[in-house]
């Protein structure tokens, strides 16, 4: 299972570097994202607003939202989906390589919204960075229910718009405690408990993942 | 004298997508080690034919054995790693060179990758090795799919209208190496549009229409 995990996490970031669709359309995307939330707080309360950690995690979660889709769209072509399934590889190994893959592009992300929120919607660089480790686990968490939610929602066939509507309710709770460890981390609150949140998160879709992604991927 | 085994048979084999029927009544046995070739019109049910033949779509009614595995009852996923399949839409990663492609198959089967210089000089691909599959021309893009087929060696190769788009020399290359594999033992379907070739190709000629077996020129 490790063995095709690495194998596919690898050939999907490959392909990312390769079609640099990250740097040249995702990472935009962030950014403007980002300065649009600055401009709909107004120049005045940008810097005063409490609201950063939310608008960070409400960029990630879109950016999420269009990495799922790519994710799934490497697999998307018919002959492609066909020729893979007769290498016959385990489906909870292509699960875990494709979250892998996704958690590294969505942590890259995440690295360069961040530094966009200090920058643009003036969250303390301090709270930010100790915000970081929770971040990534919060990231890796939606990267591993997006591959999830990803492969349910018709792994790249479906309909573009099947995967919001699956796909938050799973979402949210995965959000709120981000939101949280972010405000505890720039107002000096108790962090450990959204941590506890958080890693139960990620142990539970990854090990769903694991279980069901092979289900899916059949159906 | 005993009889050939059988690696195809199919008996009143239906397949339905939302409820229309892709194959009706199918009854279908192909040998062992033979080349088979299946002809009709589009939409006849060619494609839908090889797909259940490779474990990727499900029976809806009667029953069916391909490489010993029962369509019904048997695990599919392991007839799929018996099966090789070539379809005319391109079978890879087209961000990927030819090597990378041909890398991550080898590795994904656990063969030695030394194996992928063999299977690049046997479809003549030796100098396309580092070019990205999206860049190939419609006749190499099909070698590199038959490049994939012979670094897995599947019992059952299908090939989906392998001669689509393709000039007489890739039309030439093919027929040889569909010869050099079933005399290695395996065995071929192919699904072709133009009964003439069809006929120069093999003895064992099925014609569909409609989603039935319309005739069978042995």
């Amino acid at each position: 299972m490790i063995r095709i995990a690495l194998l596919v996490a690898g050939k999907d970031l490959r392909i990312e570097r390769r079609s640099r669709v990250l740097l040249w359309q995702v990472l935009p995307f962030a950014v403007m994202a980002l300065v649009l939330c600055g401009l709909a707080l107004g120049p005045n309360h940008a810097g005063r607003s409490s609201a950063g950690p939310g608008l960070f995690y409400l960029v990630m979660l879109l950016v999420t939202l269009l990495m799922i889709n790519r994710s799934q769209v490497i697999e998307g072509a018919r002959g492609t989906r066909t020729s893979v399934a007769t290498l016959g590889l385990d489906p909870a190994g292509v699960f875990l390589g494709k979250a892998l893959a996704l958690a590294v592009e969505l942590w890259l992300t995440g690295v360069v919204v961040l530094a966009g929120a200090v920058l643009l919607l003036h969250t303390a660089l301090v709270g930010s960075a100790e915000a970081l480790p929770s971040v990534l686990v919060i990231l890796a968490a939606l990267a591993a229910a997006g591959t999830l939610y990803g492969a349910l929602s018709g792994g790249g066939q479906g309909p573009a718009t099947l995967l919001p509507v699956l796909s938050f309710p799973a979402f949210a709770p995965l959000l709120i405690a981000g939101e949280r460890s972010y405000s505890d981390a720039l107002h000096g609150g108790a962090l450990w408990q959204w941590w506890v949140i958080s890693l139960v998160a990620l142990v539970a879709y990854v090990a769903i993942g694991i279980l069901l992604y092979g289900v899916l991927e059949e159906s | 004298m005993s009889s050939p085994t059988p690696v195809v048979a199919l008996r009143d084999a239906v397949v339905l997508e939302d409820g229309y029927p892709l194959l009706s009544g199918v009854t279908l046995d192909l040998d062992a080690g033979t080349l088979s070739v299946v002809t009709g019109a589009n939409g006849a049910g060619k494609t839908s034919l090889l797909r259940l033949l490779g474990g990727l779509t499900t029976l809806s009614s009667g029953s069916g054995v391909v490489s010993g595995v029962d369509l019904r009852t048997g695990d599919l996923r392991q007839l799929r790693r018996r099966v090789g399949w070539l379809g005319h839409e391109g079978s890879f990663y087209d961000d990927l060179t030819v090597r990378e492609n041909l890398t991550f198959a080898a590795k994904a089967l656990g063969r030695p990758v030394e194996e992928i210089a063999r299977v690049l000089d046997r479809v003549g691909l030796a100098n396309r090795v580092n070019i990205q599959a999206k860049r190939l021309s419609a006749g190499q893009r099909r070698r590199l799919g038959l490049a994939w087929l012979l670094l897995r060696r599947p019992e059952v190769w299908l090939l989906d209208e392998p001669y689509a788009s393709l000039d007489d020399e890739g039309r030439t290359f093919f027929d040889g190496l569909i010869g050099d594999v079933v005399a290695s033992g395996a065995s071929v379907v192919v699904s072709a549009h133009d009964p003439l070739r069809s006929r120069a190709l093999s003895p064992r000629t099925i014609i569909m229409a409609g989603g039935r077996i319309a005739g069978d020129l042995s």
